[in-house]
């Protein structure tokens, strides 16, 4: 699949994708707190659903338990983390250091962000670091596990085999940048690419088929984002604040449609259809389904989309 | 030019209500082009402290000199004369003015007038944008004559990010997406390619990286 075909990292994850299997991710956030039992709770919800589940850093740029203090009670409670790394917060100092602490707690994946800007945050009035962007964290990460060499030159004590990602958004502008946009994040060292969650399907579809052009498609995973909606306030609350986010007029309609005690249904049922569809989009390895604040419909979802039970993989 | 924006009245009078003389000292260079704290804005809040104090039956006693330079310790000098007179110094200099007036007066107290806001261009009357961050590296040349360490909320060398709508940065949505702009230059220049290759990581010792910055040029300063 990657250029030399060879195992990166031995995740679980990695080697899904690596036997030929569309993966399953999701999104596990952790607590505004030290509140480990409620965490617990998540992992209990989502446990033999998924592959890895991703740990956001500090999302939106509210503060919450750290990606990795989080990534490690999952990778102890039996859930394999994905821990997320935002450059917001962290210089390239700091941003080495986590990535050896993390992989001394056992962690193996990682996905290199930029994150969210801190005025989303609950801590607008902060400074930001944003020493790198995340193709530079990305650039970094793979040079220390690659060449075992830190961003100074400097030789790595011990070896780092992470299995690296990166996100894509196809729904931002200028749609022509997005696909090179990917390409230069598989270029500096994504092993894999969780997009955006989907729901302008004809746009994504166009996205793919750039990608494919490219060649992209055998250079990295590409994972379709999804995000099941609630209810008909939920798709217009998104379509109105969230950047890079549009959701077609047809789905806003169909949900709509429905009463309202019924609609988080008809959302799990267009997230079903969504990702019967891409099963069949060439170059779609696997599914990141992001349930915000709804981890305990993962079981339900990826039952019914026929993905469970997941591959046992040695 | 250095931007700045005059600090709210309220926050001066208290500034300047213990004293009785003090200099309202103006500066003929950027903060005068950006309206902030040139000669006509020295005689404007001058009248506006008066009136301020006249409320409280108070007569403030108000020395107003515009410096061509106060950053600049030649122009500074100018001042001694009159220093000895005044109890205080109110500075609607950027804040390289008004460093420069306390570190050769160093027996007064000096307060600033303005905020210094950043390094930018007028893009039409009254209106004016960043434009420069100082990284003392300048990408300009590669990045289409558009900074995105200045102008990228995220200072993304490898932008623009999921944020990017309609031209616009998710953080305003006034505000305009450099690296769209960027993109766009590019294009108009036929080097979209370009951008195809990634950017490193930004080597900071040259902007503030290193500390306090200091430019020596031997063949004058002699």
């Amino acid at each position: 699949m990657s250029q030399d075909n060879g195992m990166k990292s031995g995740s679980n994850l990695e080697k899904v994708f690596r036997a030929g299997h569309l993966a399953v991710t999701c999104e596990c956030g952790p607590p505004k707190g030290a509140d480990v039992e409620h965490l617990k709770k998540k992992i209990q919800m989502i446990k033999g659903y998924v592959d890895a589940a991703n740990v956001t850093d500090n999302q939106t740029a509210v503060v919450r338990m750290s990606s990795i203090g989080a990534s490690a009670i999952l990778a102890q409670n039996g859930v394999e983390p994905v821990m997320q790394m935002v450059t917001r917060d962290r210089n390239r100092i700091a941003a080495q250091s986590d990535l050896f602490g993390a992989y001394a707690l056992g962690i193996r994946n990682m996905l290199c962000l930029t994150g969210d800007h801190q005025k989303f945050g609950n801590h607008p009035f902060a400074k930001n670091v944003f020493d790198m962007d995340s193709i530079q964290l990305l650039n970094m990460v793979r040079t220390i596990r690659d060449e075992g060499k830190v961003n100074s030159g400097d030789p790595v004590e011990g070896g780092v085999s992470m299995f690296f990602g990166a996100a894509a958004n196809p729904f931002a502008d200028p749609f022509e940048f997005r696909v090179i946009r990917m390409a230069k994040k598989i270029h500096a060292g994504a092993d894999f690419i969780q997009t955006q969650c989907i729901y302008d399907m004809v746009r994504f579809k166009e996205f793919m088929k750039m990608a494919r052009d490219m060649g992209l498609h055998e250079k990295a995973f590409i994972m379709a984002g999804l995000t099941p909606l609630k209810s008909v306030g939920m798709a217009r609350y998104m379509n109105r604040n969230v950047s890079g986010i549009t959701i077609p007029e047809a789905i806003i309609k169909r949900l709509a449609g429905v009463p309202k005690e019924r609609q988080a249904e008809e959302g799990i049922r267009i997230c079903l259809e969504q990702i019967e569809e891409l099963k069949e989009e060439r170059g779609i390895r696997g599914f990141h389904i992001m349930a915000i604040e709804w981890e305990e419909k993962i079981p339900e979802i990826v039952e019914r989309a026929g993905l469970y039970p997941r591959p046992a993989v040695a | 030019m250095i931007t700045a924006e005059r600090k709210p009245l309220s926050e001066l009078v208290e500034c300047v209500r213990p004293y009785g003389r003090i200099l309202l000292l103006g500066c003929n260079e950027c903060v005068t082009v950006c309206a902030a704290g040139g000669r006509k804005e020295v005689g404007l809040l001058a009248s506006s402290l008066k009136m301020a104090f006249s409320k409280d039956g108070k007569n403030l006693d108000i020395k107003e000199i515009t410096l061509e330079r106060q950053c600049d310790p030649e122009y500074v000098e100018e001042l001694a004369p009159h220093m000895g007179e005044a109890e205080a110094v109110l500075s609607m200099a950027c804040g390289c003015g008004v460093q420069e007036v306390a570190r050769r007066f160093m027996d007064k107290p000096v307060f600033p007038a303005v905020n210094t806001k950043f390094m930018g261009a007028s893009e039409r009357q009254g209106i004016w944008s960043e434009r420069c961050a100082g990284c003392g590296d300048c990408v300009l040349g590669i990045t289409g004559g558009i900074c995105p360490i200045a102008r990228c909320s995220k200072q993304l060398m490898n932008g623009p990010c999921g944020g990017s709508s309609g031209g616009k940065c998710e953080v305003d949505a006034e505000m305009d997406c450099a690296w769209q702009l960027i993109w766009d230059r590019l294009k108009a220049l036929g080097l979209e390619k370009r951008y195809e290759e990634n950017m490193p990581a930004k080597d900071w010792r040259p902007g503030r990286g290193a500390g306090p910055r200091k430019i020596i040029r031997e063949d004058l300063a002699r």
